[in-house]
């Protein structure tokens, strides 16, 4: 168990940094490959978000240089990065995991998007094998977790999303959203969800164009809308009084001049746009147009800043239950460490074997030193063969999720005793 | 007498100004609360103090500086307070309290004493003059507010940093809802108050003079009142340009005023 985690987040770096490092969806399973590669990793997780970008690995020996590895990925000096990076090891790094899972560590803490993120990203390392083992296990508990806390605090019962924050920010701009229309590029989950919240506020009609135009058709339908194409962005765009961006697109896809050309088709009515996306869609250029408003991933944190502390109380009992859940995983994982198992079953038949030796010896008088030999060979052999499947099977188990169903059973069928009680178990049985 | 009811409305009014200055630091309601019902109370005096005014000189006495200073400040309180009724916001109060409180308290200093207008005015048509310029001065400086509180909220949404009274400030489309209702409602006023001097003019004077410079700073101002319409319908011009536009037009409106000094035809009675 060498649990690694390095990564940015919103807290840590600001999005100028953070769209750097993004790692698209469809790059994902080629980038995990090369972390899974990578000298001295057996297994690896890469969460990329809007908010953070993190590599978590199992590792050999606990120190796989991660940081290396982030540095050839994106091709970037050491100087720009390191004061953006946070790296964990062990039990500061299923803490952190846990922290993410549970949105604690959330932009908006308790909005629930980022455990379905994850999810997605656990899914992705795992089509591609790049988790079979312990990572496997810690994944499953993280998840875990974050549902033990969303439901024992009040941290996610009021979330308040990106989205309510932007429905807000629209009220301050238009006092009422009846009439008002909204205009999706992209057609992600994120801004499905800013638009649900703006409807059910009273917004207007809302036009979808995406890249992909079936995606695009279907997302309209879904709330009576209409679909765009794409090529017919610009023409169109002035229809949305706010403007709701997240395509993947490594481009500002709205610059100046076309916050212009909008505004004056407009007659100078405002426009606001919420710019979703990492790296962002829209130029930050356009916040200085007279009547144009563009709110970005990180504004809409300071946004929210008061929300996170009317949550403070209930973040705290959250941080409990991580605590006591890192310790119950992190034991958990030593009795699941075949090692001491496989190391504890040598020792047990190298005492058996040792007793039996000294037993018989003195039945069989002086012998030469080549019989001495030959006795010792003898039953080593014996007790080797004997030993070996059990220790490969613990060795294949290790790498397997039920390795605690086969250490427990070897651990039954030969009645081996965790290493300290066993060795204070064991001398008064000698002695007798 | 009209004096003191006008000093006692003054009182009144530095609630609101009171208002005004905490709010640039902090919001509290309550004190908003408060500040609104001593308006309302210093109206009441106001108006008082300005019907005992004609009662006592037995005619319209309007055609005195400080009278006409203290009618403005009474139709500035009105407009105030019907965007209030519509509105339900006391945001405007921010700007509208302190010009209030000043001009009231230039008014209430000193009062001539009230003088019989020319007899040869045409004297229905001289107060519909005054009460009709007057109230489009008042709507024009709402409307002038009002484009500063939507350059105070456009910049809080830009800078993203929300807090302090601006929190409270009403939506950036309603503030500007309220500019725009201000300058359509004046329009009116301002141009039949402009016919209706003409009408005082030519049965005063017989032929008028087009080259007095009162004349020309009205027209000016009317121009520039109307430039500002004609902008915001066809180009939608709001925020910035639209502040900028009304501080001109508020500006032509003072010279014009400030023409009364050099004017040959219309000067304030003097004592």
């Amino acid at each position: 168990m060498n649990f690694q985690l390095i990564g940015v987040n919103h807290h840590t770096a600001p999005v100028e940094v953070r769209e750097r490092l993004a790692i698209p969806e469809s790059r994902l399973p080629e980038a995990l490959k090369l972390l899974t590669r990578f000298p001295g990793i057996d297994e690896g997780l890469i969460i990329s978000t809007c908010n953070r970008v993190e590599l978590l690995a199992q590792t050999k020996n606990g120190s796989a240089d991660l940081r290396s590895f982030i540095q050839e990925y994106f091709h970037l000096d050491s100087a720009e990065l390191t004061p953006h990076l946070y790296e964990y090891k062990e039990r500061d790094a299923i803490r952190h995991l846990f922290r993410v899972t549970s949105s604690l560590d959330s932009m908006v803490v308790g909005e629930p998007q980022i455990l379905g993120q994850v999810k997605e990203a656990y899914a992705t390392a795992r089509a591609v094998g790049a988790i079979h083992s312990q990572l496997d296990l810690l994944l499953t508990r993280a998840f875990a977790v974050a549902k033990r806390v969303r439901t024992e605090t009040a941290v996610g019962s009021s979330a308040v999303s990106v989205a309510s924050v932007a429905v807000e920010l629209a009220k301050k701009i238009f006092g009422t959203l009846h009439g008002k229309n909204v205009y999706l590029v992209g057609a992600g989950k994120m801004s499905e969800l800013a638009a649900r919240h703006l409807l059910a506020h009273g917004a207007g009609s809302i036009f979808v164009a995406n890249r992909t135009y079936d995606r695009a058709i279907r997302l309209a339908q879904k709330f009576d809308g209409q679909a765009v194409e794409f090529s017919r962005l610009y023409d169109t765009c002035d229809r949305g009084d706010i403007v709701i961006t997240s395509t993947g697109s490594p481009h500002a896809i709205f610059r100046r001049e076309h916050a212009e050309l909008f505004l004056s088709r407009r007659k100078n009515r405002p426009m606001f746009f919420i710019d979703i996306a990492v790296p962002r869609d829209v130029d930050p250029e356009l916040n200085k147009v007279d009547g144009i408003f563009v709110y970005d991933i990180d504004d809409l944190q300071q946004a929210v800043a008061s929300h996170v502390a009317d949550r403070k109380k209930e973040a705290e009992h959250a941080e409990q239950i991580i605590s006591t859940e890192v310790e119950r995983f992190h034991s958990r994982l030593q009795t699941l460490d075949v090692v001491p198992t496989i190391v504890s079953l040598q020792d047990h038949l190298e005492t058996i074997r040792q007793a039996e030796i000294d037993r018989v010896r003195g039945r069989l008088g002086s012998l030469s030193p080549d019989q001495e030999l030959a006795i010792e060979t003898l039953t080593r052999g014996i007790v080797n063969k004997i030993m070996h499947t059990p220790i490969s099977a613990l060795k294949t188990a290790a790498r397997e999720a039920e390795a605690t169903t086969v250490v427990d059973l070897v651990r039954r069928l030969f009645n081996l005793q965790d290493r300290k009680s066993g060795q204070s178990g064991g001398d008064p049985g000698a002695s007798r | 007498m009209p004096i003191l009811w006008l000093r006692i409305a003054l009182a009144f009014y530095a609630v609101g100004l009171l208002y005004a200055l905490v709010a640039l630091s902090r919001t509290s309601d309550l004190l908003a609360k408060i500040a609104l019902h001593a308006a309302y109370l210093g109206m009441v005096f106001h108006f008082v103090s300005l019907m005992e005014g004609v009662v006592l000189s037995g005619q319209v006495t309007l055609a005195s500086v400080h009278n006409s200073e203290s009618l403005l400040a009474f139709l500035i309180m009105m407009v105030f307070m019907i965007t209030y009724a519509v509105y339900k916001t006391t945001s405007p109060g921010i700007i509208v309290f302190p010009v209030v409180f000043l001009i009231t308290f230039v008014a209430a200093t000193g009062q001539q004493p009230f003088l019989k207008a020319s007899p040869t005015m045409a004297k229905g048509w001289l107060f519909a003059h005054i009460a009709l310029i007057f109230t489009g001065y008042a709507a024009l400086f709402l409307s002038f507010g009002a484009s500063l509180l939507y350059l105070i909220q456009e910049r809080s949404l830009k800078s993203k940093k929300a807090g302090g009274f601006i929190t409270r400030l009403p939506a950036l489309e309603v503030i500007d809802e309220i500019g725009y209702r201000a300058l359509l409602l004046g329009f009116p006023f301002m141009t039949l108050g402009l016919i209706a001097g003409t009408v005082v003019a030519q049965t005063t004077f017989g032929r008028v003079n087009v080259l007095d410079p009162k004349i020309l700073l009205s027209l000016l101002m009317w121009a520039v009142y109307l430039i500002m319409l004609y902008t915001r319908w066809t180009a939608g011009w709001r925020g910035r340009r639209a502040a900028y536009l009304a501080a001109g037009a508020f500006a032509t409106a003072i010279v014009a005023w400030a023409a009364n000094y050099f004017s040959t035809i219309h000067r304030f009675v003097q004592s």
